[in-house]
């Protein structure tokens, strides 16, 4: 096992009334309206919509980076945004892993020292465990024969791999992807979605924005974005669907 | 995973950045040194050379001194103090004062604390018949010189005649045929004669030397001495008979002095100008010195600034353009749950690191150049002598320092970089 377990009595995001705004020298933007959702542990959703659409926003709200202007989120059954900036970064580092469209490696750091920099919030020595655990995910996911290697000797798919295993190298509830596939070939994609599916099945929740079909068809469940507003979401359809099996 | 090996691993991929920093410092430090080394070693080659000159002065002088001591103890007196009311005309003219003074003015004198005569030598002076020999003579009475009571005992000038005794000048005991020893006959009186004196080819040669009451008692001056002789100091002005005037008037005003010229007078007053000489050169050059001194710590108390400053903006530039580099990277460790003090710290120790390195090569720098360039900027001053240990140990530790202070503001920008920001202009 090496993903952790949302508490069971908690869903692993909980989101009611979401209201973002921004201002900008065209007047203001409602980026996100009125948003309300939940995700489970175990859930893989999908949220999609057109470009400019909110996705980002939402995600980046939903991952205690971007403080609501109205409503309520809570994760893992906290509301990130009553602590203060340090004390988010700390609940951040503690149950939410992030996977970005452009990996985000850090280029002077080798692969195994890229998945091991989450571990820099403890400010410690090097941890063994999480060595060990990074050694292991890097294994899991085929590049373990490439842990001292730079993020620009490594393929793309590579490159995401990394940033898979650092976004779950703390065992978070909940990963956050923000286009894992979009600069990946079919091949790679499959893999990434396939992890993230797995993640999900051993007990964590993922929600991936994406605007590629066959991510969306990996997902368990889906949401669907426009102009700030969630028109439609099948969570429910599929919470109903796990409650009636 | 920790805080040095990101830093570490940062610098070994942006060396540029980092080496253009280190330089930066370097360059800071050495400049620093030097300036200092500069202003401290012609400070002290300025402290050897007025040294030097001082020694040289007082050796000199010391020289002198005792030339002059030997030569003024060969002329003899060459100061006259007489009785305020003598014509002095009728002194140059007969060579003695006919008017009289209290023989207590010596001791007066001598018991106080004069400083500018010495060697006093109350005299009774006059010229008179010898009826039994038909002869003219110069009559001198003496007892001896007074002993200044404040100064330790010299060797007298000139012996004490004992009672009973006459001393005779060279024409007088030749053409009598006199020999020491002999007994003679002055006034009716009789006398042995003490001491035959060799030829001077002076007025001493045809001078009878008696001693003092002797003398009075014979002239009928009971008391009475017409002049004190005297040696002068070698005063430090060269108005040294306005010195000698003005300190007697305090004492004995009912008197009046003269001098005799001599060539040992014209060596102490060309030794006398030489030391004053001599001292108006090491005052210059002192003067000179401190001139030059406070004018090279008003140059780098600007230069020093400004380098300091410079290279303050340097390393923050320097350390900006790195912020904006890792601009991503700060975002996404912001958003991994990295704090903002680990950021901070991971940009302030880079800083601090190019700080010791900077400082540890600027000081290499300038231990490896100032040798070759002794003798041309440090005025050939061993380097031990122009800086000590803590001066190397300020700049090891100031420079870090002043690195870090200049990171501070880019370091902190960094740290307090939103991610959500950076992440939404991915």
């Amino acid at each position: 096992m090496y993903y952790a377990m949302t508490e069971a009595r908690h869903p692993a995001v909980k989101a009611r009334g979401l209201h973002k705004r921004f201002v900008t020298a065209e007047g203001e933007v409602h980026a996100v309206n009125d948003v309300s959702f939940e995700v489970q542990a175990g859930d893989f959703v999908a949220l999609h919509g057109p470009s400019g659409c909110g996705k980002s926003t939402l995600l980046l709200m939903t991952g205690a980076l971007l403080s609501p202007g109205e409503g309520i989120i809570e994760i893992a059954g906290k509301n990130p945004y009553e602590l203060n900036a340090e004390g988010r970064a700390t609940f951040r580092a503690a149950h939410v892993g992030f996977v970005f469209q452009q990996f985000h490696l850090i280029p002077y750091l080798d692969v195994l020292d890229n998945v091991l920099v989450g571990d820099l919030v403890s400010q410690s020595v090097d941890d063994v465990s999480m060595r060990e655990r990074a050694h292991d995910l890097l294994e899991k996911f085929n590049i373990g024969h490439r842990l001292h290697h730079v993020p620009s000797k490594l393929s793309i798919g590579e490159q995401q791999r990394v940033a898979l295993a650092r976004a779950l190298l703390r065992a978070p509830e909940l990963v956050l992807a923000d286009e894992p596939t979009g600069n990946l070939d079919p091949e790679n994609s499959e893999i990434i979605l396939q992890h993230l599916a797995d993640f999900a099945d051993e007990g964590g929740a993922v929600i991936m924005v994406t605007h590629d079909d066959r991510a969306r068809a990996a997902a368990k469940s889906s949401m669907h974005l426009d102009a700030g507003r969630l028109l439609e979401s099948d969570q429910g359809e599929s919470d109903k669907e796990e409650g009636d099996s | 995973m920790n805080l040095s090996r990101l830093v570490t691993r940062e610098i070994s991929h942006r060396k540029t950045n980092f080496f253009l920093t280190l330089a930066g410092v370097a360059l800071a430090v050495t400049c620093v040194l030097a300036t200092l080394a500069a202003m401290r070693s012609y400070d002290l080659n300025s402290d050897r050379i007025i040294a030097k000159m001082e020694a040289d002065t007082q050796q000199e002088m010391k020289q002198l001194e005792d030339d002059i001591r030997k030569t003024m103890k060969g002329l003899g007196f060459n100061i006259y103090i007489f009785p305020k009311d003598q014509d002095m005309s009728e002194v140059y003219d007969q060579g003695y004062a006919s008017k009289t003074m209290p023989e207590e003015y010596a001791t007066t004198l001598a018991n106080s604390k004069i400083v500018t005569v010495n060697h006093l030598l109350p005299s009774l002076t006059q010229k008179l018949e010898w009826p039994e020999k038909k002869r003219t003579v110069i009559l001198i009475g003496v007892r001896g010189e007074v002993p200044l009571a404040h100064r330790d005992p010299k060797s007298p000038l000139i012996d004490p005649v004992k009672k009973g005794d006459l001393v005779l000048g060279y024409e007088l005991h030749r053409s009598l045929d006199l020999k020491e020893g002999d007994e003679l006959v002055f006034k009716g009186k009789k006398f042995k004669l003490g001491k035959a004196y060799p030829e001077r080819g002076t007025k001493d040669d045809i001078t009878m030397w008696m001693n003092l009451s002797e003398c009075q008692e014979l002239l009928g001056k009971q008391g009475q001495i017409n002049a004190i002789q005297a040696l002068e100091c070698n005063c430090a002005t060269l108005d040294r008979l306005g010195e000698i005037r003005a300190e007697l008037m305090q004492i004995l005003p009912d008197t009046q002095i003269t001098e005799t010229g001599s060539t040992a007078l014209a060596r102490a007053e060309s030794r006398t100008k030489a030391k004053a000489t001599a001292e108006k050169q090491i005052a210059a050059a002192k003067s000179h010195r401190t001139q030059s001194s406070a004018e090279r710590e008003k140059f780098a108390g600007i230069l020093l600034p400004i380098v300091l400053l410079f290279a303050m903006v340097w390393i923050a530039m320097l350390s900006l353009m790195n912020v904006r580099e890792r601009v991503m990277e700060i975002g996404v460790l912001r958003a991994i749950g990295v704090g903002s003090k680990i950021i901070l710290s991971a940009f302030l120790s880079r800083a601090v690191l190019a700080g010791l390195l900077g400082a540890i090569a600027g000081v290499t720098a300038f231990v490896i150049t100032y040798p070759l360039l002794k003798e041309r900027f440090f005025q050939g001053v061993a380097m031990g002598d122009v800086l000590a240990g803590s001066d190397w140990l300020v700049a090891l530790v100031a420079a870090p320092v002043l690195a870090a202070v200049s990171a501070w503001l880019p370091s902190l920008m960094a740290a307090q970089k939103d991610p959500a920001d950076v992440l939404r202009h991915d």
